[in-house]
């Protein structure tokens, strides 16, 4: 049973916008999920249906079995929502709103538990401070503070870095990592691609509504490893002379160009003989041009075929 | 019953009133103490009873209607409505609590505001005119269920409103006027007919009728009448509020 299910979830908002359109996607006990995707994507729509802070108009989310509308006790005590706009009471102290989270989702006061939190956060020093007089990184830290507070086994991170300098979020993702350490199952959206390339486990794309694809990040590193050699050719060709039949390669633009693709990290990629037997089939070399995949390729190939398909 | 829960809410809601004591305190003292330099000593002066009771000592049941009726809407209506305000309501909606457990936080601590308020205007008011309270226990029985029902009252108009514009419009427009013509300074029966009429369709009337009887044993409408106004009342409002939650309206979408 996988720690959060979704399954054929649709959001209908009233004005008739249809923030998700079917959504299924399983996330697994400890993992980190990046969820990826453009602005307006649905990626804070599918998680506040998670979280209950909206209504889901079809389908089902379970939360460690708990169904997240019928069984919704059960399932949001597991959750820990760390919210994208800074929402916190500027005049209340660190600790007070740390400490009402917590009794919020029923669990006794453990003030010992909560000094561990704030000082994995850096923020024990602040315990007493308003809120209006931490800076914007140390606010958002608060936040997760906050959504720690409860101990959840299921983190939702929305954009926890979005607007924030670099070094910061080298912070949060060195945050991010000790909270996986420590068995929190971690899902955060995101629009920098690095992002998830540097801390998830898998990373799913979602754009207009629709998950795109969810794949394992060492899956997605294995294509990104992999390059492209584009070999136009003078005359442009029918079919591949049978001594380049085996080889892989591919013919595009009506013929004018081969793509082989080949693994960086192999010792011998073998362009160098491709090269020798193109000429030795007869074949006329116009222009050569090496091209390497990234996530950013597979993300806006996918986004963008969805959109030719609408 | 997520009983933590609701004991966070009302523990967090108490330390905002807390952290403004001194203003809590100060200024229902001031200004019942105006009230009664105006209305007990310079007006009153020229009213010698009503019903037999000095002027002065007939309007403190009425003064503290007042004060603890808008001062219930206005914690109330703020407790909730601020979180809706600056975001802090995903906190809320997410958690593991139902509707009765956030009105049990959030409507305890402005009634309990609404109490101390009313305790320290009653406590003021003693330093003027010689108080006595016929019936100790129907008194506090009527000041509680008035800080509740109006408490629920705040939370509805907290929930309802889409700015601070709002928030006051309700207390300012209907509230006020209600609780000003619902006989706080004057007994309904010092009205020509007519007005005595239209005033018992003011359910405020009841409210500081039943609040008046347990001090002098005197009251406008019957006692039971008044429990009965004020029990319906409380019932609508908590019939409103789930319904708010049921549907969502204006909260969830």
């Amino acid at each position: 049973m996988p720690m959060v299910r979704i399954t054929n979830v649709r959001k209908a908002y009233a004005t008739g916008f249809e923030a998700l359109k079917g959504v299924s996607l399983d996330i697994h006990e400890g993992e980190i999920l990046a969820l990826l995707g453009p602005n307006g994507a649905g990626k804070t729509t599918l998680i506040s249906t998670i979280c209950g802070i909206t209504q889901p108009t079809s389908g089902t989310i379970t939360v460690g079995g708990h169904d997240v509308v019928t069984a919704y006790r059960g399932a949001r005590s597991l959750v820990g929502l760390v919210p994208q706009e800074i929402n916190l009471e500027p005049f209340e102290r660190v600790m007070n709103t740390v400490r009402f989270s917590r009794g919020l989702f029923g669990k006794p006061k453990d003030d010992a538990l909560l000094e561990r939190i704030l000082r994995q956060l850096s923020l024990w020093d602040k315990r007493d401070n308003k809120i209006m007089e931490l800076s914007g990184g140390m606010k958002r830290r608060v936040l997760i503070a906050k959504a720690l507070a409860h101990e959840p086994r299921v983190l939702f991170l929305d954009e926890p870095t979005a607007g924030v300098d670099v070094e910061l979020r080298r912070d949060m993702w060195d945050i991010v990592a000790g909270l996986k350490q420590s068995g929190v199952t971690i899902i955060l959206t995101t629009h920098y691609i690095e992002e998830a390339e540097a801390i998830a486990d898998r990373i799913g794309v979602i754009n207009a509504g629709e998950i795109l694809l969810v794949e394992e990040k060492t899956a997605l590193m294995t294509r990104l490893g992999q390059k492209e050699l584009r070999i136009e050719l003078h005359e442009p060709v029918t079919a591949l002379p049978t001594a380049l039949a085996d080889r892989g390669l591919r013919i595009e633009e009506d013929g004018q160009v081969l793509v082989y693709t080949y693994d960086t990290s192999k010792d011998r990629t073998g362009i160098a003989t491709l090269i020798r037997d193109i000429s030795e089939a007869g074949l006329v070399l116009r222009d050569l041009q090496t091209r390497q995949n990234s996530l950013e390729d597979i993300f806006v190939g996918l986004v963008t075929k969805q959109e030719d398909a609408a | 019953m997520n009983w933590q829960a609701i004991r966070a809410i009302y523990v967090f809601e108490m330390s905002r009133f807390f952290r403004t004591l001194l203003q809590s305190f100060v200024s229902p003292v001031i200004s019942t103490s105006l009230y009664f330099v105006v209305f007990g000593a310079a007006i009153g002066s020229r009213i010698d009873q009503v019903d037999g009771i000095s002027y002065g000592a007939f309007i403190v049941p009425g003064l503290i209607m007042l004060s603890v009726m808008t001062q219930a809407i206005s914690n109330a209506s703020f407790g909730i409505y601020f979180p809706k305000f600056i975001g802090t309501i995903y906190e809320l909606l997410s958690a593991p609590i139902n509707f009765l457990e956030i009105v049990m936080g959030y409507v305890g601590a402005a009634a309990t505001k609404a109490l101390f308020i009313g305790v320290v205007i009653l406590g003021t008011s003693a330093l003027f005119v010689d108080l006595s309270i016929q019936h100790p226990f129907a008194m506090l029985l009527f000041l509680v269920l008035t800080c509740l029902s109006f408490s629920l009252l705040g939370f509805i108009i907290g929930i309802w409103a889409g700015n601070f514009e709002q928030l006051q419009l309700v207390p300012l427009l209907i509230v006020t006027p209600l609780v000003f013509l619902g006989g706080s300074f004057y007994s309904i029966s010092m009205l020509p007919p007519v007005w005595q009429t239209i005033s018992f369709f003011n359910p405020v009337v009841y409210l500081v009728s039943g609040f008046r009887w347990s001090f002098f044993g005197l009251a406008d409408v019957p006692i039971g009448l008044s429990l009965l106004a004020i029990g319906a009342f409380t019932m609508l409002c908590l019939a409103v509020i789930w319904w708010i939650f049921k549907t969502g309206w204006r909260i969830r979408q």
